[in-house]
């Protein structure tokens, strides 16, 4: 049994549809303002990079969280891709160097029409939609994103998942030549995480190819990459190459580093802590200054309503 | 080389002072200029903690270096030193006990017995607190002998900074920082078990550098 929680937002707290609305017009232009490099010393590359393609995304207010969207700066200055360093500052000085043209994915196993897809195609499969997620690292800080892309469950439903299809393999790049972290065995290269055949098909797991009307940045996992926004940030993998459906559950690249503290599911839960450290509160990313009190983690990272019925009569704190 | 005059190292006293004001400085400019990171506190937190750590390599540096050098005069500058490590050393656990644990006691005492490399850290740091107390030159007259011997505490403060920064990145298994400092620390207390051994069955007063520091300072 799960517990139903109550929501923790107050309604109080719910910013009216108009504000917010006019908030994001606002972002939008001072997100396109910063795009042409107007400000700030260390991000000049990656605002040039991202200002290269604007992505034509709709507003999808069914998957669009009120809490104020974190800006494009920290988005994309404060990241976890190891393949580029093991610092937050490593992504985004050295992901320029990722190749992210010609770029296909192919989709394999368990499937009627195994099918390569070039990037162009994927981009031009389903319209693009702005869904604004909350997104919980499992190191105990959170940010709320305005991605742009569709649900995974377009893509995989293109390829016909056969009756075998139980889990989804993730595979993502791996440029030795042009990722300096991947000297260092970290981890298993190259990184693969994995979703359960009904995640993966959860119209909220998304397939992500822009962020703030503009195409990923290489530090965020150009060209496309996931959004599975109640579980912890490493389950949605970046700069994805192969997706596999299979019958039997992956092995995910932290299982395997690090199998006593990584699951299978990884779903983010203020009551099950990480083998090294609580899991109740969380820092959001740019949220008021030193003394700002950290905010409580939700259950689910605030999505149990839409997805607490997947994984019902399952023992969390065992498949964490 | 000549042996240096007190009084000449004692004119370096002020600049030291300076010097050791520099990280503080370093991080009020970055955060007028938009420079802490998206996530301040962290910055701030591992930035003293590094610091911390920087102060306590030069403390640990004095003594070999005035024996290398034939520099005793040297010893005047490292009270300041040890007391700039307690200095960050006090920001590092100030930064995490309020802007990340909000002070609350629930939520620290949780984080030293669920994670080990708080739990190293939180054992160094009151190591600290006799030592910076008792840096004066009263106190260092009141102890006599045990005076030394209290302030080789430091020693086992230096192992566990490290192992608290060790365990620290272990979880991303990036010890290449960390692995240098290591190296400094096994090198400056390696010289000292190697001056010990070289001492031993020498002349017997020899060890006793406390009574040398405080003829130096006489």
């Amino acid at each position: 049994m799960i517990p139903r929680k109550p929501s923790d937002i107050a309604p109080s707290e719910i910013t009216p549809e108009s504000v917010w609305r006019s908030r994001r017009q606002w972002m939008l232009r001072a997100g396109a303002a910063a795009g042409l490099g107007l400000a700030g010393w260390p991000l000049a590359g990656a605002r040039a990079a991202a200002a290269d393609t604007a992505l034509a995304a709709r507003p999808n207010p069914d998957y669009t969280v009120m809490d104020k969207p974190t800006s494009f700066e920290d988005i994309t200055s404060y990241n976890n891709y190891y393949e580029f360093g093991v610092d937050k500052g490593d992504p985004a000085e050295y992901a320029s160097r990722l190749a992210t043209r010609p770029w296909t994915l192919t989709i394999e196993g368990e499937v009627k029409q195994p099918r390569t897809f070039d990037i162009d195609a994927l981009l031009k499969l389903a319209p693009m939609e702005e869904r604004v997620y909350r997104l919980r690292c499992v190191e105990g800080w959170s940010m709320v994103i305005p991605w742009d892309g569709y649900s995974l469950s377009t893509l995989l439903k293109q390829v016909e998942p056969t009756g075998n299809a139980k889990y989804v393999e993730f595979v993502t790049a791996l440029q030795p030549r042009n990722m300096p972290g991947v000297k260092y065995p970290v981890i298993d290269w190259p990184y693969v995480e994995g979703l359960r055949m009904d995640e993966a098909m959860h119209p909220l797991a998304m397939l992500v190819f822009g962020v703030y009307g503009k195409a990923l940045p290489n530090q965020n996992g150009a060209p496309l990459r996931l959004a599975v926004p109640w579980k912890y940030g490493f389950k949605s993998a970046k700069s994805i190459v192969t997706i596999r459906l299979v019958e039997k559950q992956p092995t995910s690249a932290w299982m395997r580093a690090a199998p006593n503290e990584y699951g299978f599911y990884a779903n983010v839960n203020p009551d099950v802590p990480h083998p090294r450290w609580s899991q109740a509160t969380e820092r959001r990313i740019g949220e008021g200054g030193l003394f700002t009190p950290k905010r409580k983690t939700l259950m689910f990272n605030g999505y149990a309503e839409q997805v607490a019925s997947l994984y019902q009569g399952m023992d969390l704190a065992r498949n964490y | 080389m000549r042996a240096l005059a007190a009084s000449t190292v004692e004119r370096c006293k002020p600049a030291l002072f300076l010097l050791g004001l520099y990280p503080l400085a370093r991080w009020v400019w970055l955060g007028l200029n938009d420079g802490l990171t998206a996530n301040p506190v962290e910055f701030l937190t591992r930035s003293a903690g590094t610091w911390t750590l920087v102060c306590l390599l030069v403390t640990l540096s004095v003594t070999p270096l005035r024996r290398l050098t034939g520099q005793p005069a040297l010893v005047r500058l490292r009270r300041m030193c040890g007391l700039y490590t307690y200095f960050y050393a006090c920001l590092h656990f100030l930064t995490w006990a309020w802007w990340d644990q909000g002070l609350d006691p629930a939520a620290m005492v949780g984080g030293v017995v669920q994670r080990p490399f708080i739990a190293v850290g939180f054992t160094a740091f009151p190591l600290l607190a006799p030592l910076a107390l008792t840096s004066t030159r009263g106190w260092m007259r009141r102890l006599g002998r045990n005076w030394q011997r209290l302030h080789r505490l430091v020693y086992a403060v230096a192992v566990l900074a490290i192992l608290h920064y060790w365990w620290h990145k272990a979880g991303k298994h990036d010890f290449a920082a960390v692995s240098v400092y290591a190296g400094v620390v096994a090198l400056l207390l390696g010289w000292r078990i190697a001056a010990w051994l070289g001492r031993r069955g020498a002349v017997p007063a020899a060890g006793d550098a406390a009574a040398q520091a405080l003829k130096d300072l006489r």
